[in-house]
């Protein structure tokens, strides 16, 4: 870092050697340890997706061979779901706002949290160089007997590398949900904490409950293909849907681990740039609960024409229409929130309001598919495919931009290209619906995914598919090169550029080492903002 | 490219009651979220910052309303609940006079047999206007059979029969697909169901007037491949007889008993060193790579064929 700062004043200060950053416990610089690895596996994760899209353009399979395609959609889906989406915005904004955010100088076990960073490299990296070198080509889903009797290549170690990042999601989990308890501030209730602290603490339980599931679904894969002990094979008294009832007990849950911090960044960003308080504050904060809560019961909509029985697809569509009550709750109110507002629409606002509107998409394309009779016809469609990446790019990575953009001031003390960020902005929004909204007519046509070849009456509606993923990596890139810009050599930011009133915003930016140089009490509710009051 | 399309071909007693229902939820959505758009665009521009607008008693909600548009909005989601539910256990209730066909996934083909023996590989040959189940089974790993223009799928899941019933509704070719991802050649898991008029159906089965039956072929390819040259009834006896194995067990020279069914034909042609009958030399050159593995089930039609008491995959 060139950051020169002689004086103590930041946490840059603590030390530019590579020795100060990997041996760090500060959870600030913890946090910019996962923002470096985190960054790096979106863009490797972006990259097998463009090639795939590219691939698609045309319906034979001239770019790509089939094994080619099959392994780049596995390395796609595991990590942008491991290595990237779960981790995304608590290992990062998370790491590096929470304590602040309570008051508090660090997390409460600041050795544990470097140590996830580390558990979670080696077990990522591990995990890819089995991918590439071993040529893994099962999903991201891994699905039994596919992945445990019939695919070769290093299933085993994948799965052994997904099971070792999944201690590093614990700890961050463990670690939040202690810090939440224990180190607020003095006057802080459960009820003055920001709903981004709400939605941490409900991501961390799904972390902590879920994810042992998945380490135990993942090992059982591993020891049914080294010993063959056919939990999962019908010929040795096995049964290949226990493992999708085990998989998806642990990835439903894991969808809210990739939405509800979105949700929660969303819930600062809008009321900062509305001069409002956010609307039903209390409903938002139970609902982020009920969210996580709902959210482990529900893992048979997956399921809905595997085998499983009729009844129990009925008793999970009624109780996946249910899961969206909280979900609606919280896009009405942010809309509410605007209103009477003093509405400015910085980067982190267009972002936060796209965010909106795609989740609210993906949330109904949610309700077609939860609905028993139409998700028949449209389960394994590109019908799902478009309805996720609503929610998990539309939603989580668009979220993830408004607060990297919201807190890169404080992240860095420094401001970044206005003009550049809200281009960037708008051509995220664009390329994405052009890249996702012809997958929902896909789907309705009846393309099933994961498909390296496909009838030519589905031609029209790729290319356009992959036009607009062409835009949507231009969007991406393009903050990579002014945020990048800006980390070095960006203007100094004021203390407070936004106005904000988080307890964040009350020390200088970026942070002291120690956060605060006075223990900040808190005497009021979040969101003290008043339109009538104009800077 | 062909057009853009915008909507599936519908062919199905299903279909129309599923389309109405994915045109209520369609319906449903556009209108809650037209409405969201509305709040936002319009309070965005209403009070944007130093606007003049009214903010005056900022904090006063109107709750009553707010609770009724909210109930609505329940009501109605939960109604399209119970709609899809009840689409959804139709699934379970197939109408009389069904004909059944026998389905079997395997990587990467679906094999249909119709009642009267008669097999067809990733074609199925169906009667307009009638109801149609499939008994579907999987070999290796799970499959679902797709068929996006009667609105139906099923996932095939091995060490289960899953079932699929539809009524098609217009005579014509149309697609089917593998929606389950199953390995290397997924994507090219795919097939045609061909729906007949009741008399052209009749037809068909009889004769199998589009071509020689998958026993025939395999009687051809039986020549073609050479196997005649050992299995045949010939001088010099350097092979079993084939006639009347299908079905029945098969004494091996490692003096145990094997039943000659599908996969012990399907291995003894791709690996003849694996399982060798009593009285034989080891001389039977492996397949494997050799044969196509359509081919291979029309070989095993055309053995099953040589055996007629025997049915299929059932005891001598």
């Amino acid at each position: 870092m060139t950051v020169a700062a002689p004086d103590r004043s930041t946490y840059f200060a603590e030390g530019a050697g590579l020795r100060s950053w990997l041996l760090t416990t500060d959870h600030k610089r913890v946090a910019w340890l996962y923002l470096v690895s985190l960054t790096f596996f979106f863009f490797i994760g972006g990259a097998a997706a463009t090639l795939m899209r590219i691939e698609l353009v045309t319906p034979q399979g001239d770019l790509l061979t089939d094994d080619a395609y099959n392994r780049l959609f596995t390395i796609h889906g595991i990590v942008m779901v491991w290595f990237f989406l779960v981790p995304s915005i608590p290992a990062t904004l998370g790491n590096f706002l929470l304590p602040l955010m309570l008051g508090a100088k660090d997390v409460a076990f600041p050795r544990l949290n470097l140590a996830s960073w580390y558990v979670f490299v080696f077990g990522s990296l591990f995990t890819l160089y089995a991918i590439i070198a071993g040529g893994v080509d099962t999903g991201w889903t891994f699905y039994a007997p596919l992945s445990t009797v019939y695919a070769n290549g290093h299933v085993s170690m994948a799965a052994a590398g997904v099971f070792i990042v999944g201690f590093s999601t614990i700890m961050t989990g463990i670690n939040f949900i202690v810090t939440t308890h224990k180190l607020r501030a003095p006057g802080q209730t459960w009820f003055r904490l920001p709903i981004f602290v709400w939605t941490l603490y409900a991501t961390s339980l799904v972390m902590v409950l879920a994810t042992p599931v998945l380490a135990a679904t993942l090992l059982l894969i591993v020891l049914d293909r080294l010993f063959g002990i056919g939990i999962f094979d019908p010929a040795k008294g096995g049964d290949p849907l226990l493992f999708q009832n085990l998989f998806w007990f642990y990835s439903h849950p894991a969808v809210y681990i990739m939405i509800l911090p979105g949700m929660g960044v969303v819930s600062e960003v809008i009321p900062c740039f509305a001069r409002r308080p956010l609307f039903g504050y209390k409903l938002v904060a139970y609902s982020s609960i009920g969210i996580a809560v709902f959210g482990f019961l529900v893992w048979g909509h997956h399921m809905f024409v595997s085998g499983q029985s009729t009844y129990a697809g009925v008793v999970f569509s009624f109780l996946s229409f249910c899961v969206a009550i909280p979900s609606a709750i919280k896009v009405f109110n942010w809309a509410m929130t605007l209103r009477k507002g003093q509405i400015s629409f910085e980067t982190p606002m267009l972002y936060a309001l796209g965010f909106v509107g795609l989740f609210a998409m993906g949330g109904f394309a949610g309700l077609f598919l939860a609905a028993l009779g139409i998700d028949v016809d449209l389960h394994d469609t590109y019908f799902v495919i478009a309805h996720f990446h609503y929610i998990m790019v539309g939603g989580m990575v668009t979220a993830y931009m408004a607060g990297l953009h919201f807190w890169w001031p404080k992240l860095t003390g420094r401001l970044y290209s206005e003009i550049l960020g809200k281009i960037a902005a708008g051509l995220a929004f664009l390329g994405f619906n052009l890249t996702f909204f012809p997958q929902f007519v896909l789907g309705w046509l009846g393309m099933p995914r994961r498909y390296h070849t496909y009838p030519p009456e589905f031609q029209v509606w790729n290319v356009l598919s992959s036009a607009g993923a062409v835009v949507l990596a231009l969007a991406y890139l393009l903050p990579l090169c002014y945020l990048g810009w800006s980390l070095f050599r960006g203007a100094r930011a004021p203390g407070n550029p936004w106005g904000a009133t988080g307890l964040e915003w009350r020390t200088t930016s970026p942070p002291p080492e120690d956060n605060f140089a006075i223990p900040p009490v808190v005497t009021g509710p979040p969101y003290a903002y008043a339109p009538d009051v104009t800077e | 490219m062909s057009g853009i399309a915008l909507h599936p071909l519908s062919a199905s007693t299903a279909a129309p009651g599923f389309d109405l229902l994915f045109l209520a939820l369609l319906g449903f959505s556009t209108i809650v979220g037209l409405a969201l758009l509305s709040m936002i665009i319009i309070w965005g521009v209403r009070y944007r910052k130093g606007s003049l607008a009214d903010r005056s008693a900022p904090q006063s909600e109107n709750n009553l309303l707010e609770f009724a548009t909210i109930g609505v909005l329940f009501a109605v989601a939960f109604g399209l609940f119970g709609w899809g539910a009840w689409l959804f256990l139709g699934r379970d209730h197939v109408p009389a006079g069904a004909i059944h066909i026998a389905g079997t996934a395997k990587q990467w083909m679906w094999q249909f047999e119709h009642d009267n023996g008669e097999k067809e590989l990733n074609v199925l040959h169906v009667p307009v206007n009638r109801p149609v189940v499939v008994d579907l089974v999987s070999q290796d790993v799970i499959h679902s059979m797709f068929v996006p223009a009667f609105r139906v799928k099923q996932d095939v899941v091995p060490g289960l029969t899953t079932r699929l019933w539809f009524e098609a509704t217009q005579t014509g070719s149309f697609d089917l697909f593998c929606a389950q991802y199953c390995g290397t050649q997924h994507s090219e898991m795919r097939g045609q169901i061909v729906v007949m008029s009741e008399a052209d159906f009749g037809k068909w089965l009889s004769t199998r007037a589009t071509g020689k039956t998958l026993a025939q072929q395999g009687a051809d390819l039986f020549r073609s491949l050479g196997c005649s040259g050992c299995h045949d009834n010939s001088p010099t006896i350097r092979a079993p007889d084939l006639r009347g194995v299908y079905g029945h067990p098969v004494a091996l020279a490692s003096r145990t008993t094997v039943l000659a069914d599908d996969q012990y034909l399907r291995d003894s042609i791709l690996q003849p060193q694996k399982q060798i009958a009593a009285g034989y030399d080891p001389i039977m050159p492996s397949f494997d790579g050799l044969i196509a593995p359509d081919d291979l089930e029309k070989l095993v039609a055309y053995l099953e064929s040589l055996s007629p008491a025997a049915t299929s995959g059932g005891q001598p």
